[in-house]
């Protein structure tokens, strides 16, 4: 069974926050700036490591797991992670080979919009089909837990569209994720948990 | 006494070495002992080794320096093992009081390896001609620890966050302790390479009873001299690192009182 | 295992030709200084031939410090870094090829120039291949405590004025046993001595300093 079973205590942003997640939910973690959303997806990703309590990722400690199973985790911060000197090819290509992906490239890169830009380099492009770029990349990792923050940022209203529909995609095929957002409103649809902060 | 309460004892005492308030009790209750202690022992060494202790008859009285030369250089040394185990052991058991302990010494082992880098150079000065090479080579080594201790500091320094500047300069000081015996090693390897081991050789006369013992209670001397000071600090680190908790404010309300 | 060290030196190398003037200021800076010494000091052909080893050798040392400060903070600037913190690769693993592709455009284009400076220093013709070897063996040390170095300011802004301190205390061995390799290659004497505590300190720092530059680099960005 997949499992995830969040505990935060003491110091910090976060105090004696507690949820579980079974396949097939999206949990929408929603709060003001500053409240602690990046934070927690930090935490929950293993990039940093509670001041107290443990996140489970299918019975072992998130921050402890081997590297074979992280690929079982995608997470995507706040910063897009690509090459500005590579072209957006260039960049998914790594994305796929480093995280041996399966996921086909020309389908998630068309649904996107981005056929036209793949061999310009990510410093030519907009915020918002820099982000596209990072989505793509995102979904190109097999994992079965998606930590998206903030995916929304600098996407147009057909981007949103996009991102929706992958996270009902994903949770129909099982999979968990968790979506940091201070607009619930566009993700609601999409979310069958909130955790306010 | 069998095995079990034995090692429940060692993990208590291990887990009460991690409980703030207990070793600043402690340090607190040290700390007068080790005072007087290394006061009395620094006074009898200093009157034996400068007063009783007969002159050299290579280097007549020049010699006398050792009494504060070679226990600063062994504490600048001994200092830096200590700073990096203890950055080490709050590195991997993420236990805060020991990096306050690596704190502490930090300075301390820099203010003891500048005393000996000056020390060492006032005794080179009237034996320059004999070891020259051995001097000079073991004067950079102490330099370069002392830029060590220094860069540890500066490092420290540069972060806003006491937590990550604990973790980041802790594992400084565990790589740096890595280089202590490399370059301890290469300055007995450069010395060979260069003239030939004839000549890393004792200065004068094999070291006699009238000079050993005074050097010995001059070690022990500054040694409880470095804990005294070791003990004052980490209470001061203690008090910063934990003064938004009960028992700090209880102890101010009580020393107001 | 080495796939991953392949995908991670391709990408460095074909990254660090796509910025080739960043890559190229640290040589450029080399041939600087060591023709600026002469300058500096007097351009009598024994003094040269006295000092040319240890300006060699500060040249190549300063030229690495000046190379080794974009080997972390462009990826941990763009957000790659904490891909890769969470790849499904050891850490250790990624900083290792991290560290190569350091060592190839910055230690391996030294091996070509330093000989040149050399023979501009009237040292003899016969000594080159020990020192080539010499900085074969002495340049996988630097870039690994460049590593270090790096990895322990990445997360600080003003990170590049403090790695000097930090890391040039570290560099004594090396220094000392190049330099006497250089020397001793010049007098036309056996070298075998310095280029096997060149290459102990070189195994020394491969083997350990690729875990401990992952451990600071994941510390920095915690």
């Amino acid at each position: 069974m997949t499992s995830l079973e969040v505990r935060r205590g003491g110091i910090g942003l976060l105090r004696d926050l507690s949820f579980k997640l079974s396949p097939g939910q999206t949990a929408l973690v929603t709060g003001a700036n500053g409240s602690g959303k990046s934070s927690l997806l930090r935490v929950i990703a293993g990039l940093a490591v509670p001041a107290a309590g443990r996140i489970d990722w299918r019975g072992s400690a998130v921050h402890r797991l081997p590297p074979e199973d992280r690929g079982e985790i995608a997470y995507l911060g706040h910063l897009d992670g690509l090459k500005q000197e590579f072209t957006v090819d260039e960049n998914l290509e790594f994305c796929r080979s480093f995280w041996k992906g399966r996921e086909p490239v020309e389908p998630l890169v068309a649904e996107m919009r981005l056929e036209s830009y793949r061999h310009r380099n990510i410093r030519r492009l907009s915020a918002g089909q820099r982000r596209r770029v990072a989505l793509v990349c995102m979904r190109l990792k097999p994992a079965r837990l998606w930590l998206l923050d903030e995916p929304l940022t600098n996407l147009d209203t057909r981007g949103t569209e996009v991102v929706i529909e992958w996270l009902k995609g994903h949770a129909a095929e099982g999979g968990i994720a968790v979506v940091s957002t201070h607009r619930p409103k566009r993700l609601e649809t999409a979310a069958s948990i909130e955790v306010a902060l | 006494m069998n095995a079990v309460p034995m090692r429940s004892r060692l993990w208590r005492a291990f887990h009460q070495l991690g409980s703030p308030p207990y070793v600043y009790r402690l340090a607190g209750r040290l700390a007068p002992w080790l005072g007087v202690a290394s006061c009395v022992l620094l006074a009898v060494g200093a009157f034996w080794g400068l007063v009783l202790a007969p002159p050299d008859y290579l280097q007549g009285n020049s010699f006398r320096i050792i009494y504060i030369h070679v226990p600063s250089a062994y504490l600048s040394m001994g200092g830096y093992v200590l700073m990096a185990v203890a950055a080490g052991i709050g590195y991997i058991w993420r236990m805060k009081l020991a990096h306050g302990v690596a704190v502490c010494v930090a300075p301390l082992g820099a203010w003891f390896t500048a005393l000996a880098l000056v020390t060492g150079g006032i005794w080179g000065k009237p034996t320059w001609g004999t070891y020259w090479e051995w001097g000079d080579a073991r004067l950079m080594f102490e330099l370069l620890l002392l830029f060590l201790y220094i860069g540890y500091m500066v490092l420290r320094m540069s972060f806003d966050e006491r937590e990550k500047a604990d973790r980041v300069s802790a594992l400084l000081a565990v790589v740096g302790v890595v280089n202590v015996p490399i370059i301890h090693y290469s300055v007995e390897w450069w010395t060979t390479l260069h003239q030939g081991p004839t000549l890393i050789r004792e200065g004068g006369p094999s070291i006699t009873m009238d000079m050993l013992i005074p050097l010995l209670i001059m070690l022990a001397g500054f040694s409880l001299f470095f804990g005294w000071l070791l003990c004052k600090r980490l209470q001061g680190e203690i008090l910063r690192r934990e003064r938004r908790t009960r028992w700090v404010q209880n102890l101010a309300v009580e020393a107001a009182a | 295992m080495l796939d991953v060290v392949r995908q991670i030196l391709l990408r460095d190398l074909r990254l660090a030709f796509r910025r080739w003037s960043e890559m190229a200021t640290p040589l450029i800076f080399f041939v600087i200084i060591a023709s600026l010494f002469p300058l500096a000091a007097s351009p009598d052909e024994a003094q040269l031939r006295s000092t040319g080893a240890a300006v060699i050798w500060m040249s190549a040392l300063l030229s690495s410090l000046l190379a080794l400060d974009g080997l972390f903070r462009a990826d941990s600037e763009d957000g790659s870094m904490e891909q890769l913190i969470l790849g499904p690769a050891p850490l250790g693993l990624v900083v290792f090829a991290k560290i190569v592709a350091h060592w190839a455009v910055s230690g391996v284009p030294l091996l070509v120039l330093a000989p040149l400076a050399a023979l501009s220093f009237y040292l003899p013709l016969t000594a080159l291949p020990e020192l080539i070897a010499a900085l074969a063996l002495a340049t996988p040390t630097l870039s690994v405590l460049a590593a270090i170095g790096a990895a322990l300011t990445v997360s600080l802004r003003a990170g590049g004025t403090i790695i000097g301190l930090l890391i040039l205390p570290l560099t004594g061995p090396v220094l000392i046993f190049g330099t006497r390799a250089t020397e001793l290659a010049a007098l036309g004497e056996p070298v075998a001595g310095p280029l096997y505590l060149l290459a102990s300190v070189a195994v020394l720092a491969v083997s350990l300093g690729p875990p401990i530059t992952a451990a600071a680099v994941r510390t920095a960005l915690e």
